[in-house]
Protein backbone atom coordinates (compact mmCIF):
# COMPACT_ATOMS: atom_id res chain seq x y z
CA UNK A 1 0.00 0.00 0.00
CA UNK A 2 1.34 3.38 -1.03
CA UNK A 3 -0.08 6.21 0.98
CA UNK A 4 0.45 9.79 -0.12
CA UNK A 5 -1.01 12.48 2.09
CA UNK A 6 -1.09 16.25 1.81
CA UNK A 7 1.98 16.11 -0.37
CA UNK A 8 3.39 19.36 -1.63
CA UNK A 9 6.59 20.42 -3.31
CA UNK A 10 7.90 23.94 -3.66
CA UNK A 11 11.06 24.62 -5.62
CA UNK A 12 13.33 27.50 -4.71
CA UNK A 13 14.21 29.06 -8.05
CA UNK A 14 17.14 30.97 -6.66
CA UNK A 15 16.99 34.71 -6.14
CA UNK A 16 14.37 34.22 -3.41
CA UNK A 17 11.65 33.20 -5.85
CA UNK A 18 9.73 30.01 -5.23
CA UNK A 19 7.61 27.86 -7.44
CA UNK A 20 5.03 25.45 -6.07
CA UNK A 21 4.66 22.45 -8.36
CA UNK A 22 2.35 20.29 -6.24
CA UNK A 23 -0.01 21.10 -3.40
CA UNK A 24 -2.15 19.02 -1.08
CA UNK A 25 -2.01 15.78 -3.02
CA UNK A 26 -3.76 12.84 -1.33
CA UNK A 27 -3.55 9.48 -3.02
CA UNK A 28 -3.80 5.92 -1.76
CA UNK A 29 -2.73 3.18 -4.09
CA UNK A 30 -3.35 -0.47 -3.26
CA UNK A 31 -1.01 -3.37 -3.89
CA UNK A 32 -1.01 -4.54 -7.51
CA UNK A 33 -3.04 -1.57 -8.59
CA UNK A 34 -2.28 0.19 -11.88
CA UNK A 35 -2.77 3.94 -11.63
CA UNK A 36 -2.18 6.42 -14.43
CA UNK A 37 -1.45 10.09 -13.86
CA UNK A 38 -2.59 12.40 -16.61
CA UNK A 39 -2.62 16.16 -16.84
CA UNK A 40 -1.41 19.04 -18.91
CA UNK A 41 2.28 19.78 -19.22
CA UNK A 42 3.83 21.30 -16.11
CA UNK A 43 1.13 20.24 -13.66
CA UNK A 44 3.59 18.27 -11.55
CA UNK A 45 3.33 14.65 -12.73
CA UNK A 46 7.07 14.06 -12.96
CA UNK A 47 7.57 15.91 -9.69
CA UNK A 48 5.15 13.50 -8.01
CA UNK A 49 7.00 10.45 -9.32
CA UNK A 50 10.36 11.88 -8.28
CA UNK A 51 9.04 12.35 -4.77
CA UNK A 52 7.67 8.80 -4.64
CA UNK A 53 10.98 7.29 -5.73
CA UNK A 54 12.91 9.43 -3.28
CA UNK A 55 14.92 11.44 -5.83
CA UNK A 56 13.48 14.67 -4.41
CA UNK A 57 12.25 15.50 -0.92
CA UNK A 58 8.74 16.89 -0.38
CA UNK A 59 8.33 20.28 1.24
CA UNK A 60 5.07 19.22 2.89
CA UNK A 61 3.08 16.09 3.65
CA UNK A 62 4.47 12.59 3.43
CA UNK A 63 4.68 9.39 1.46
CA UNK A 64 4.48 6.00 3.10
CA UNK A 65 5.15 2.64 1.54
CA UNK A 66 3.84 -0.28 3.59
CA UNK A 67 3.56 2.18 6.46
CA UNK A 68 7.19 3.30 6.34
CA UNK A 69 8.01 6.85 5.24
CA UNK A 70 9.93 7.21 1.98
CA UNK A 71 13.07 9.20 2.66
CA UNK A 72 15.24 8.30 -0.31
CA UNK A 73 15.68 5.84 -3.16
CA UNK A 74 15.11 2.21 -2.21
CA UNK A 75 15.20 -1.12 -4.02
CA UNK A 76 11.51 -1.36 -3.28
CA UNK A 77 10.67 1.33 -5.81
CA UNK A 78 11.78 1.00 -9.43
CA UNK A 79 11.82 3.96 -11.79
CA UNK A 80 11.76 4.21 -15.58
CA UNK A 81 12.30 7.67 -17.02
CA UNK A 82 11.04 9.11 -20.26
CA UNK A 83 14.45 8.39 -21.80
CA UNK A 84 16.10 4.99 -21.32
CA UNK A 85 19.05 6.61 -19.52
CA UNK A 86 21.45 3.79 -20.27
CA UNK A 87 25.17 4.33 -19.73
CA UNK A 88 26.51 4.37 -23.30
CA UNK A 89 29.80 2.80 -22.15
CA UNK A 90 28.19 -0.20 -20.48
CA UNK A 91 26.75 -3.25 -22.19
CA UNK A 92 23.12 -4.16 -21.65
CA UNK A 93 24.14 -6.61 -18.93
CA UNK A 94 26.29 -4.07 -17.12
CA UNK A 95 23.55 -1.45 -17.33
CA UNK A 96 21.13 -3.79 -15.61
CA UNK A 97 23.80 -4.73 -13.07
CA UNK A 98 23.75 -1.13 -11.79
CA UNK A 99 20.61 -2.01 -9.84
CA UNK A 100 22.22 -5.02 -8.17
CA UNK A 101 25.65 -3.90 -7.03
CA UNK A 102 25.11 -4.81 -3.38
CA UNK A 103 24.37 -8.47 -4.20
CA UNK A 104 26.82 -11.31 -4.68
CA UNK A 105 28.23 -11.54 -8.19
CA UNK A 106 26.58 -14.88 -9.02
CA UNK A 107 23.23 -13.66 -7.80
CA UNK A 108 23.66 -10.55 -9.97
CA UNK A 109 24.34 -12.66 -13.05
CA UNK A 110 21.41 -14.93 -12.37
CA UNK A 111 19.00 -12.04 -11.95
CA UNK A 112 20.29 -10.15 -14.97
CA UNK A 113 19.85 -13.18 -17.22
CA UNK A 114 16.36 -13.65 -15.82
CA UNK A 115 15.36 -10.01 -16.30
CA UNK A 116 16.70 -9.83 -19.85
CA UNK A 117 14.84 -13.02 -20.67
CA UNK A 118 11.64 -11.45 -19.40
CA UNK A 119 11.94 -8.38 -21.59
CA UNK A 120 12.99 -10.50 -24.56
CA UNK A 121 16.54 -9.20 -24.83
CA UNK A 122 18.56 -12.23 -23.78
CA UNK A 123 20.30 -12.23 -27.15
CA UNK A 124 21.48 -8.67 -26.69
CA UNK A 125 23.07 -9.11 -23.28
CA UNK A 126 26.45 -7.85 -24.40
CA UNK A 127 25.34 -5.25 -26.96
CA UNK A 128 26.17 -1.61 -26.34
CA UNK A 129 23.30 0.91 -26.07
CA UNK A 130 24.16 2.47 -29.44
CA UNK A 131 23.37 -0.87 -31.06
CA UNK A 132 19.80 -0.90 -29.73
CA UNK A 133 16.60 0.56 -31.17
CA UNK A 134 14.60 3.00 -29.04
CA UNK A 135 12.12 0.33 -28.01
CA UNK A 136 14.86 -2.12 -27.08
CA UNK A 137 16.66 0.51 -25.02
CA UNK A 138 13.47 1.29 -23.12
CA UNK A 139 13.01 -2.43 -22.43
CA UNK A 140 16.50 -2.53 -20.95
CA UNK A 141 15.47 0.37 -18.72
CA UNK A 142 12.38 -1.60 -17.67
CA UNK A 143 14.54 -4.65 -16.97
CA UNK A 144 16.86 -2.52 -14.84
CA UNK A 145 13.91 -1.19 -12.85
CA UNK A 146 12.33 -4.61 -12.37
CA UNK A 147 15.43 -6.68 -11.66
CA UNK A 148 15.22 -5.85 -7.95
CA UNK A 149 11.62 -7.06 -7.90
CA UNK A 150 10.36 -3.77 -6.47
CA UNK A 151 6.89 -3.60 -5.01
CA UNK A 152 6.23 -0.35 -6.87
CA UNK A 153 7.21 0.44 -10.44
CA UNK A 154 7.09 4.07 -11.56
CA UNK A 155 7.06 4.95 -15.24
CA UNK A 156 7.35 8.55 -16.44
CA UNK A 157 6.02 8.74 -20.00
CA UNK A 158 8.06 5.65 -20.84
CA UNK A 159 6.69 5.15 -24.34
CA UNK A 160 6.21 8.71 -25.52
CA UNK A 161 9.30 8.73 -27.72
CA UNK A 162 8.37 5.51 -29.53
CA UNK A 163 6.41 4.94 -32.71
CA UNK A 164 2.80 3.88 -32.18
CA UNK A 165 3.36 0.25 -33.17
CA UNK A 166 6.26 -0.23 -30.74
CA UNK A 167 4.27 1.63 -28.12
CA UNK A 168 1.33 -0.78 -28.39
CA UNK A 169 3.65 -3.78 -28.15
CA UNK A 170 5.38 -2.41 -25.09
CA UNK A 171 2.05 -1.63 -23.41
CA UNK A 172 0.95 -5.25 -23.83
CA UNK A 173 4.34 -6.38 -22.64
CA UNK A 174 4.10 -4.24 -19.54
CA UNK A 175 0.72 -5.70 -18.64
CA UNK A 176 2.11 -9.22 -19.03
CA UNK A 177 5.02 -8.38 -16.74
CA UNK A 178 2.59 -6.89 -14.25
CA UNK A 179 0.41 -10.00 -14.32
CA UNK A 180 3.40 -12.21 -13.62
CA UNK A 181 5.32 -10.09 -11.13
CA UNK A 182 2.47 -8.43 -9.28
CA UNK A 183 3.96 -5.01 -8.61
CA UNK A 184 2.06 -1.80 -8.10
CA UNK A 185 2.32 0.35 -11.21
CA UNK A 186 2.14 4.12 -11.45
CA UNK A 187 2.31 5.44 -14.97
CA UNK A 188 2.55 9.03 -16.10
CA UNK A 189 1.30 9.48 -19.63
CA UNK A 190 0.04 12.08 -22.08
CA UNK A 191 -1.84 9.42 -23.96
CA UNK A 192 -5.28 9.22 -22.35
CA UNK A 193 -6.21 6.11 -24.30
CA UNK A 194 -3.09 4.39 -22.99
CA UNK A 195 -4.11 5.42 -19.48
CA UNK A 196 -7.63 3.99 -19.85
CA UNK A 197 -6.54 0.75 -21.50
CA UNK A 198 -3.85 0.00 -18.92
CA UNK A 199 -5.11 1.29 -15.59
CA UNK A 200 -7.48 0.42 -12.79
CA UNK A 201 -7.72 4.10 -12.03
CA UNK A 202 -6.85 7.29 -13.90
CA UNK A 203 -5.89 10.29 -11.77
CA UNK A 204 -6.29 13.69 -13.38
CA UNK A 205 -3.93 16.40 -12.11
CA UNK A 206 -4.63 20.01 -12.92
CA UNK A 207 -3.53 23.53 -12.28
CA UNK A 208 -0.49 25.44 -11.06
CA UNK A 209 0.34 24.27 -8.47
CA UNK A 210 -0.89 20.85 -9.48
CA UNK A 211 -3.65 19.22 -7.45
CA UNK A 212 -5.73 16.12 -7.99
CA UNK A 213 -8.73 17.23 -10.01
CA UNK A 214 -10.56 13.92 -10.23
CA UNK A 215 -10.09 10.17 -10.23
CA UNK A 216 -11.76 7.88 -12.74
CA UNK A 217 -12.11 4.15 -12.05
CA UNK A 218 -11.87 1.84 -15.02
CA UNK A 219 -13.90 -1.27 -14.19
CA UNK A 220 -13.26 -3.19 -17.35
CA UNK A 221 -11.91 -6.73 -17.58
CA UNK A 222 -8.46 -7.25 -19.11
CA UNK A 223 -7.37 -7.60 -21.81
CA UNK A 224 -9.13 -4.47 -22.98
CA UNK A 225 -9.84 -3.51 -26.52
CA UNK A 226 -8.77 -0.01 -27.41
CA UNK A 227 -11.88 0.39 -29.52
CA UNK A 228 -14.38 -0.82 -26.89
CA UNK A 229 -17.25 1.63 -26.44
CA UNK A 230 -16.63 2.03 -22.73
CA UNK A 231 -12.91 2.69 -23.22
CA UNK A 232 -13.65 5.37 -25.79
CA UNK A 233 -16.33 6.91 -23.58
CA UNK A 234 -13.97 7.17 -20.58
CA UNK A 235 -11.28 8.58 -22.83
CA UNK A 236 -13.59 11.36 -24.06
CA UNK A 237 -14.68 12.08 -20.52
CA UNK A 238 -11.12 12.38 -19.22
CA UNK A 239 -9.98 14.50 -22.14
CA UNK A 240 -12.89 16.83 -21.48
CA UNK A 241 -11.85 17.22 -17.85
CA UNK A 242 -8.27 17.97 -18.90
CA UNK A 243 -9.34 20.71 -21.25
CA UNK A 244 -11.41 22.64 -18.72
CA UNK A 245 -8.61 24.75 -17.32
CA UNK B 1 9.59 -17.79 -23.48
CA UNK B 2 10.26 -14.27 -24.54
CA UNK B 3 7.12 -12.26 -24.39
CA UNK B 4 7.43 -10.23 -27.52
CA UNK B 5 9.17 -10.94 -30.74
CA UNK B 6 12.62 -9.54 -30.99
CA UNK B 7 13.09 -6.66 -33.26
CA UNK B 8 16.20 -7.98 -34.90
CA UNK B 9 18.32 -5.40 -36.52
CA UNK B 10 19.72 -6.06 -39.92
CA UNK B 11 23.17 -4.84 -38.95
CA UNK B 12 23.40 -7.15 -35.95
CA UNK B 13 23.76 -10.88 -36.31
CA UNK B 14 21.54 -12.76 -33.88
CA UNK B 15 23.07 -12.84 -30.46
CA UNK B 16 25.74 -10.48 -31.59
CA UNK B 17 27.98 -10.48 -28.60
CA UNK B 18 28.38 -6.90 -29.48
CA UNK B 19 31.48 -5.55 -27.87
CA UNK B 20 32.58 -2.51 -29.77
CA UNK B 21 31.81 -3.07 -33.42
CA UNK B 22 34.78 -4.94 -34.82
CA UNK B 23 36.83 -2.50 -36.80
CA UNK B 24 37.57 -3.58 -40.32
CA UNK B 25 41.31 -3.12 -40.85
CA UNK B 26 41.91 -0.67 -43.61
CA UNK B 27 43.66 -1.99 -46.66
CA UNK B 28 47.32 -1.05 -46.55
CA UNK B 29 47.09 1.31 -49.49
CA UNK B 30 44.30 3.33 -47.93
CA UNK B 31 46.47 4.01 -44.90
CA UNK B 32 49.05 5.60 -47.14
CA UNK B 33 46.62 8.40 -47.94
CA UNK B 34 48.04 10.36 -45.03
CA UNK B 35 51.37 10.58 -46.83
CA UNK B 36 49.99 12.04 -50.05
CA UNK B 37 50.13 15.67 -48.95
CA UNK B 38 53.67 15.45 -47.46
CA UNK B 39 54.83 13.85 -50.72
CA UNK B 40 53.36 16.69 -52.77
CA UNK B 41 54.98 19.27 -50.48
CA UNK B 42 58.30 17.49 -50.77
CA UNK B 43 58.08 17.55 -54.56
CA UNK B 44 57.18 21.22 -54.49
CA UNK B 45 60.10 21.95 -52.18
CA UNK B 46 62.47 20.01 -54.43
CA UNK B 47 61.33 21.73 -57.61
CA UNK B 48 61.44 25.19 -56.05
CA UNK B 49 64.99 24.69 -54.86
CA UNK B 50 66.27 23.10 -58.04
CA UNK B 51 64.68 25.88 -60.10
CA UNK B 52 66.72 28.23 -57.95
CA UNK B 53 63.71 30.22 -56.74
CA UNK B 54 65.21 30.42 -53.25
CA UNK B 55 68.91 30.74 -52.56
CA UNK B 56 70.68 27.88 -50.84
CA UNK B 57 71.49 29.76 -47.66
CA UNK B 58 67.75 30.34 -47.05
CA UNK B 59 66.09 27.15 -48.25
CA UNK B 60 68.41 24.24 -48.96
CA UNK B 61 67.19 21.30 -51.05
CA UNK B 62 65.59 18.29 -49.33
CA UNK B 63 68.65 16.18 -50.05
CA UNK B 64 70.89 18.70 -48.28
CA UNK B 65 68.68 18.55 -45.20
CA UNK B 66 68.66 14.76 -45.31
CA UNK B 67 72.45 14.64 -45.61
CA UNK B 68 72.90 17.02 -42.71
CA UNK B 69 70.64 14.88 -40.52
CA UNK B 70 72.40 11.69 -41.61
CA UNK B 71 75.77 13.16 -40.80
CA UNK B 72 74.54 14.08 -37.32
CA UNK B 73 72.96 10.68 -36.89
CA UNK B 74 76.13 8.84 -37.91
CA UNK B 75 78.03 10.10 -34.91
CA UNK B 76 75.16 9.22 -32.57
CA UNK B 77 74.83 12.92 -31.70
CA UNK B 78 71.38 13.26 -33.22
CA UNK B 79 70.00 10.39 -31.17
CA UNK B 80 71.25 12.10 -28.02
CA UNK B 81 69.60 15.39 -28.96
CA UNK B 82 66.34 13.63 -29.69
CA UNK B 83 66.50 11.55 -26.52
CA UNK B 84 67.06 14.50 -24.22
CA UNK B 85 64.19 16.46 -25.77
CA UNK B 86 61.83 13.51 -25.60
CA UNK B 87 62.88 12.89 -22.01
CA UNK B 88 62.13 16.50 -21.06
CA UNK B 89 58.70 16.38 -22.66
CA UNK B 90 57.93 13.02 -21.07
CA UNK B 91 58.90 14.03 -17.56
CA UNK B 92 57.25 17.46 -17.83
CA UNK B 93 54.12 15.94 -19.29
CA UNK B 94 53.92 13.26 -16.61
CA UNK B 95 54.38 15.79 -13.80
CA UNK B 96 51.96 18.35 -15.25
CA UNK B 97 49.33 15.77 -16.14
CA UNK B 98 49.55 14.11 -12.73
CA UNK B 99 49.10 17.37 -10.85
CA UNK B 100 46.28 18.39 -13.19
CA UNK B 101 44.54 15.05 -12.77
CA UNK B 102 44.61 15.25 -8.98
CA UNK B 103 43.46 18.87 -8.81
CA UNK B 104 40.96 18.58 -11.69
CA UNK B 105 39.37 15.50 -10.16
CA UNK B 106 39.10 17.29 -6.83
CA UNK B 107 37.60 20.53 -8.14
CA UNK B 108 35.34 18.69 -10.58
CA UNK B 109 33.93 16.38 -7.96
CA UNK B 110 33.70 18.62 -4.92
CA UNK B 111 32.08 21.99 -5.18
CA UNK B 112 33.78 23.24 -2.03
CA UNK B 113 37.21 22.28 -3.36
CA UNK B 114 36.24 24.14 -6.50
CA UNK B 115 35.24 27.21 -4.52
CA UNK B 116 38.58 27.25 -2.72
CA UNK B 117 40.97 26.30 -5.52
CA UNK B 118 39.55 27.08 -8.92
CA UNK B 119 39.61 30.91 -8.82
CA UNK B 120 43.31 30.86 -7.94
CA UNK B 121 44.13 28.34 -10.63
CA UNK B 122 42.18 30.34 -13.19
CA UNK B 123 44.12 33.45 -12.20
CA UNK B 124 47.42 31.58 -12.60
CA UNK B 125 46.23 30.41 -16.00
CA UNK B 126 45.89 34.03 -17.02
CA UNK B 127 49.66 34.48 -16.64
CA UNK B 128 51.19 33.75 -20.06
CA UNK B 129 53.19 30.62 -19.33
CA UNK B 130 56.45 31.96 -20.77
CA UNK B 131 56.30 34.75 -18.23
CA UNK B 132 57.28 32.19 -15.60
CA UNK B 133 60.66 31.67 -17.21
CA UNK B 134 62.71 34.27 -15.32
CA UNK B 135 61.35 33.10 -12.01
CA UNK B 136 61.89 29.42 -12.76
CA UNK B 137 65.46 30.06 -13.85
CA UNK B 138 66.09 32.03 -10.68
CA UNK B 139 64.55 29.30 -8.54
CA UNK B 140 65.59 26.13 -10.27
CA UNK B 141 68.71 27.18 -12.18
CA UNK B 142 69.27 26.95 -15.91
CA UNK B 143 69.44 23.17 -16.03
CA UNK B 144 66.76 20.51 -16.21
CA UNK B 145 64.53 21.47 -13.28
CA UNK B 146 63.49 24.83 -14.68
CA UNK B 147 62.82 23.38 -18.15
CA UNK B 148 60.72 20.56 -16.83
CA UNK B 149 58.75 22.86 -14.55
CA UNK B 150 57.98 25.12 -17.48
CA UNK B 151 56.78 22.18 -19.59
CA UNK B 152 54.75 20.90 -16.65
CA UNK B 153 53.00 24.26 -16.29
CA UNK B 154 52.15 24.23 -19.98
CA UNK B 155 50.70 20.74 -19.78
CA UNK B 156 48.81 21.40 -16.55
CA UNK B 157 46.12 23.83 -17.64
CA UNK B 158 44.44 22.08 -20.58
CA UNK B 159 44.38 18.80 -18.65
CA UNK B 160 43.04 20.46 -15.53
CA UNK B 161 40.33 22.44 -17.32
CA UNK B 162 39.12 19.56 -19.46
CA UNK B 163 38.97 17.16 -16.55
CA UNK B 164 37.14 19.56 -14.26
CA UNK B 165 34.58 20.61 -16.83
CA UNK B 166 34.22 17.02 -18.00
CA UNK B 167 33.27 15.86 -14.52
CA UNK B 168 30.94 18.78 -13.99
CA UNK B 169 29.12 18.35 -17.25
CA UNK B 170 28.41 14.68 -16.63
CA UNK B 171 24.77 14.22 -17.59
CA UNK B 172 22.64 14.82 -14.49
CA UNK B 173 20.16 12.28 -15.82
CA UNK B 174 22.74 9.52 -15.65
CA UNK B 175 23.76 10.54 -12.15
CA UNK B 176 20.09 10.26 -11.16
CA UNK B 177 20.07 6.68 -12.39
CA UNK B 178 22.95 6.05 -9.99
CA UNK B 179 20.99 7.63 -7.15
CA UNK B 180 17.79 5.69 -7.87
CA UNK B 181 19.80 2.48 -7.85
CA UNK B 182 21.56 3.35 -4.62
CA UNK B 183 25.10 3.42 -6.02
CA UNK B 184 27.71 4.32 -3.43
CA UNK B 185 30.29 7.03 -3.95
CA UNK B 186 32.89 4.57 -5.19
CA UNK B 187 30.60 2.93 -7.75
CA UNK B 188 29.33 6.32 -8.88
CA UNK B 189 32.89 7.41 -9.59
CA UNK B 190 34.02 4.16 -11.14
CA UNK B 191 31.01 3.25 -13.24
CA UNK B 192 29.65 6.65 -14.17
CA UNK B 193 31.86 9.68 -13.56
CA UNK B 194 35.13 8.26 -14.87
CA UNK B 195 33.76 6.83 -18.13
CA UNK B 196 31.61 9.91 -18.70
CA UNK B 197 34.63 12.16 -18.21
CA UNK B 198 37.12 10.13 -20.19
CA UNK B 199 36.55 11.70 -23.63
CA UNK B 200 37.07 15.20 -22.36
CA UNK B 201 40.02 14.14 -20.19
CA UNK B 202 41.72 12.53 -23.19
CA UNK B 203 41.16 15.69 -25.20
CA UNK B 204 42.85 17.57 -22.39
CA UNK B 205 45.80 15.20 -22.43
CA UNK B 206 46.21 15.65 -26.17
CA UNK B 207 46.19 19.44 -25.97
CA UNK B 208 48.50 19.23 -22.97
CA UNK B 209 50.96 17.14 -24.90
CA UNK B 210 50.90 19.59 -27.80
CA UNK B 211 51.72 22.40 -25.38
CA UNK B 212 54.45 20.23 -23.89
CA UNK B 213 56.19 20.13 -27.27
CA UNK B 214 55.73 23.85 -27.67
CA UNK B 215 57.26 24.59 -24.30
CA UNK B 216 60.20 22.25 -24.71
CA UNK B 217 61.35 24.33 -27.65
CA UNK B 218 60.88 27.50 -25.69
CA UNK B 219 62.91 26.04 -22.85
CA UNK B 220 65.66 24.76 -25.12
CA UNK B 221 65.86 27.96 -27.17
CA UNK B 222 66.46 29.88 -23.98
CA UNK B 223 69.50 27.98 -22.98
CA UNK B 224 70.50 24.39 -23.42
CA UNK B 225 73.55 22.51 -24.54
CA UNK B 226 71.58 19.60 -25.96
CA UNK B 227 68.21 18.88 -27.49
CA UNK B 228 66.39 19.63 -30.73
CA UNK B 229 65.81 23.23 -29.68
CA UNK B 230 69.52 23.66 -29.06
CA UNK B 231 70.18 22.17 -32.49
CA UNK B 232 68.02 24.86 -34.05
CA UNK B 233 69.83 27.67 -32.22
CA UNK B 234 73.09 26.08 -33.23
CA UNK B 235 71.96 25.97 -36.87
CA UNK B 236 71.01 29.62 -36.68
CA UNK B 237 74.33 30.68 -35.11
CA UNK B 238 76.40 28.75 -37.61
CA UNK B 239 74.25 29.74 -40.58
CA UNK B 240 73.11 26.24 -41.47
CA UNK B 241 69.40 26.37 -42.40
CA UNK B 242 69.47 22.66 -43.20
CA UNK B 243 69.90 21.87 -39.51
CA UNK B 244 67.05 24.17 -38.50
CA UNK B 245 64.73 22.61 -41.06
CA UNK B 246 65.86 19.12 -40.09
CA UNK B 247 65.09 19.80 -36.42
CA UNK B 248 61.72 21.23 -37.38
CA UNK B 249 60.88 18.07 -39.28
CA UNK B 250 61.97 15.94 -36.33
CA UNK B 251 59.71 17.95 -34.03
CA UNK B 252 56.81 17.37 -36.40
CA UNK B 253 57.46 13.63 -36.46
CA UNK B 254 57.92 13.31 -32.69
CA UNK B 255 54.84 15.41 -31.93
CA UNK B 256 52.73 13.48 -34.37
CA UNK B 257 53.91 10.09 -33.08
CA UNK B 258 53.31 10.92 -29.43
CA UNK B 259 49.87 12.33 -30.25
CA UNK B 260 49.05 9.21 -32.23
CA UNK B 261 49.80 7.15 -29.12
CA UNK B 262 47.22 9.02 -27.05
CA UNK B 263 44.76 9.04 -29.93
CA UNK B 264 45.04 5.27 -30.27
CA UNK B 265 44.48 4.81 -26.55
CA UNK B 266 41.50 7.19 -26.76
CA UNK B 267 39.94 5.23 -29.60
CA UNK B 268 40.09 2.04 -27.58
CA UNK B 269 38.87 3.56 -24.35
CA UNK B 270 35.94 5.42 -25.86
CA UNK B 271 34.85 2.92 -28.49
CA UNK B 272 31.35 3.09 -26.98
CA UNK B 273 30.89 6.62 -28.30
CA UNK B 274 28.26 7.02 -30.95
CA UNK B 275 29.79 9.91 -32.81
CA UNK B 276 30.02 10.86 -36.45
CA UNK B 277 33.63 9.70 -36.63
CA UNK B 278 32.76 6.24 -35.33
CA UNK B 279 29.99 5.81 -37.89
CA UNK B 280 32.43 6.71 -40.65
CA UNK B 281 34.93 4.16 -39.36
CA UNK B 282 32.53 1.26 -39.16
CA UNK B 283 30.71 2.19 -42.34
CA UNK B 284 33.90 1.87 -44.34
CA UNK B 285 34.48 -1.58 -45.74
N1 LIG C 1 14.10 21.23 -10.32
C1 LIG C 1 13.14 22.14 -10.50
N2 LIG C 1 13.34 23.42 -10.13
C2 LIG C 1 12.39 24.36 -10.31
N3 LIG C 1 11.18 24.10 -10.83
C3 LIG C 1 10.90 22.85 -11.21
C4 LIG C 1 11.87 21.80 -11.08
N4 LIG C 1 11.32 20.66 -11.54
C5 LIG C 1 10.08 20.98 -11.96
N5 LIG C 1 9.81 22.29 -11.75
C6 LIG C 1 8.56 22.99 -12.06
O1 LIG C 1 7.50 22.26 -11.50
C7 LIG C 1 6.41 22.23 -12.39
C8 LIG C 1 5.99 20.80 -12.63
O2 LIG C 1 7.00 20.16 -13.37
P1 LIG C 1 6.87 18.64 -13.80
O3 LIG C 1 8.11 18.29 -14.52
O4 LIG C 1 6.50 17.83 -12.62
O5 LIG C 1 5.65 18.70 -14.80
P2 LIG C 1 4.99 17.52 -15.64
O6 LIG C 1 3.58 17.43 -15.23
O7 LIG C 1 5.82 16.30 -15.55
O8 LIG C 1 5.06 18.11 -17.10
P3 LIG C 1 5.33 17.34 -18.48
O9 LIG C 1 4.03 16.71 -18.82
O10 LIG C 1 5.66 18.44 -19.43
O11 LIG C 1 6.43 16.37 -18.26
C9 LIG C 1 6.80 22.96 -13.64
O12 LIG C 1 6.23 24.25 -13.60
C10 LIG C 1 8.30 23.05 -13.54
O13 LIG C 1 8.75 24.26 -14.07
MG1 LIG D 1 7.09 15.19 -16.85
Amino acid sequence: MLDISQLSKTFADGGGLTHTALEGVDLRIGDREIVSLVGTSGCGKSTLLRLVCGLDQPTGGDIRLEGRPVTGPSPNVGMVFQEPRLMPWLSVTENVRLALLDLARREQDRRIADALEKVGLADFASALPRQLSGGMAQRVAIARALVRQPSVLLLDEPFSALDSFTRLKLQDHLVELWEREGFTLILVTHDVEEAVVLSDRVVVLRGHPGRIHREVDVDQPRPRSRTAVEVQRLKEEIIASLDLS
Amino acid sequence: MSVITLERRADLPPGVQGRATPRVPLPRLARLRAFALPAVLLLLWQSLTSAGVFPDYLLPAPAVVANELLALAAGGVLAEHIAITVWRVAVGFAAGALAATLLGALTGYSSSARAYLDPTLQALKAVPSLAWVPLFILWFGIFEASKITLIGVGVFFPVYLNLMSGIQSTDRKLVEVARVNGLGRFDLIRRILIPATLPSYLTGLRSGLALGWMFVIAAELMGASQGLGFLMIDGQMTGRPAIIIGALLLFAVAGKLSDALIAAAARRLTAWQDGYGASQESGRA
